[in-house]
């Protein structure tokens, strides 16, 4: 069986890749294009740890096909930061120790991103909604949704 | 297995038809657990995303044709369709996360014939005609009949959804579906109940579909619920006359979620708080 070429963008990037049918995105990411940031959980798109955008649409990378990413834009945990320079949610999810083990925490960051971007002020009920999908086993999430709202405030300060 | 992205329905018929190993990915959301779990074992996945149309949500004698990849997300963020349909939009928003909410899809709810799928019970009360293209061409059939029993649908061989299409609201007339599920997010209902009525200018009901989920093996149409509330000003008597038609209509099985005794109970309780809403927003009130 030959392999799919598929070309899309990723975190503005164009880039190609060859894939198996069977092959998810997070396979791809991970497996083909050593984008190792965003972590399998469950696999069955329950926990979130696989949550990228695709055309800016928040998605478990582990219900979508390689194949379908075809000229599509698919941004990661990888693109968040320009260089060095962490994105307000990361540093600020160090300021306040919002992660333990960290396997959660790119999901989380792709996920809040993606809310902030739509909501700059979100009620702590909608960052507890939005986030739903993504589940964390360390924290018990205050200090999660705490830096988001931390975060969303720094933000709407600074713009 | 091989991945198809056809350009146009013919093709798509053809690459389903032509075997028994062809599967409909839409949203994802239900087929990559299943190819995960080794549930489904296709020879060949055909992807409907690339097919013009299958993305769109448009207007059309009053109602709207859905796109069968339109994603909860969408319906979510279309506000004509908001308007005209909150029950259906706010059920298909029920279902799973913001993640699989970027993806999942009415047609992909209906096909995966779930009976405790969110979307249905809202779409049968709603009047939902299913458009489903095949090898003899396009036909349409009332979403109540699309699913047969847990997993099978009426589809044949070579057939998908096309679209969904909810008929024009009409004047004084407004929808709801509630379910009931024992946390406030991320579970599969325990009952469903979906709710659509019309009301005369004296505010009677003059017309109403109430559908019950997760309480069969597929979802309920409860014309006798219907028929208890026609004619009647939605007043107690009236909303305990609906409930007791809908307890008495629920056939549940015990399962972990729920005993038969609860979710008869349960879908008497959802019919009459969903018919409020529908009531209120019949009349225009913000519910």
């Amino acid at each position: 069986m030959s392999r799919i070429h598929v070309t899309t963008t990723i975190n503005g990037d164009e880039t190609d890749f060859l894939c198996d049918a069977e092959d998810t995105l997070l396979d791809v990411l991970r497996d083909r294009l050593g984008l190792t940031g965003t972590k399998e959980g469950c696999g069955t798109g329950d926990c979130g740890a696989c949550s990228v955008l695709v055309d800016g649409r928040l998605v478990c990378s582990c219900l979508m096909l390689g194949a379908e990413a075809e000229g599509r834009e698919v941004a990661t945990i990888e693109g968040m930061a320009r260089g060095d320079q962490l994105h307000p949610l990361q540093q600020k999810f160090i300021e306040m120790a919002a992660l333990q083990c960290g396997i959660c925490t790119p999901g989380i960051l792709v996920a809040a991103k993606s809310l902030l971007e739509r909501n700059p002020d979100p009620s702590e009920e909608e960052v507890r909604y939005w986030l739903a999908g993504n589940l964390c086993r360390c924290t018990g999430y205050d200090k999660i949704i705490r830096a988001v709202m931390e975060t969303a405030a720094d933000m709407r300060r600074a713009s | 297995m091989r991945y198809e992205a056809p350009q146009s329905i013919d093709d798509a018929v053809r690459l389903l038809a032509a075997g028994a190993g062809a599967h409909v990915l839409a949203g994802g959301t239900d087929l990559l657990v299943k190819l995960r779990a080794e549930m489904v074992e296709p020879e060949v996945i055909v992807d409907i995303k690339r097919i013009a149309g299958m993305k769109e949500i448009t207007a059309e004698g009053g109602g709207w044709r859905i796109g069968a990849a339109v994603s909860g997300a969408e319906m979510s963020e279309h506000a004509g369709l908001a308007a005209s349909w909150p029950g259906v939009v706010e059920a298909a928003a029920l279902i799973g996360s913001t993640q699989v909410q970027g993806r999942a899809t009415l047609a992909g709810n209906l096909c995966n014939a779930s009976p405790a799928a969110d979307s249905v019970p809202a779409m049968v009360a709603a009047g939902a005609v299913a458009r489903i293209a095949g090898p003899k061409g396009m036909r349409d059939l009332a979403v109540i009949d699309v699913p047969k029993s847990p997993g099978k649908t009426a589809l044949e061989p070579g057939e998908f959804i096309a679209s969904v299409f909810l008929p024009a609201r009409g004047e004084r007339s407004g929808d709801a579906y509630l379910r009931f599920i024992p946390r406030t997010e991320m579970d599969i209902a325990v009952v469903g109940c979906g709710v659509a009525l019309s009301l005369d200018a004296g505010g009677k009901v003059s017309a109403a579909r109430v559908a019950l989920g997760a309480v069969g093996p597929k979802v309920i149409l409860v014309e006798a619920a219907a028929e208890t509330i026609r004619g009647r000003t939605l007043d107690e008597a009236a909303l305990a006359d609906l409930a007791a038609a809908c307890s008495a209509a629920a056939t549940p099985i015990d399962d972990k979620r729920g005993t038969v005794d609860f979710r008869r109970h349960v879908s008497g309780v959802l019919a009459r708080r969903a018919a409020v809403i529908a009531e209120a927003r019949a009349k225009g009130e913000k519910a």
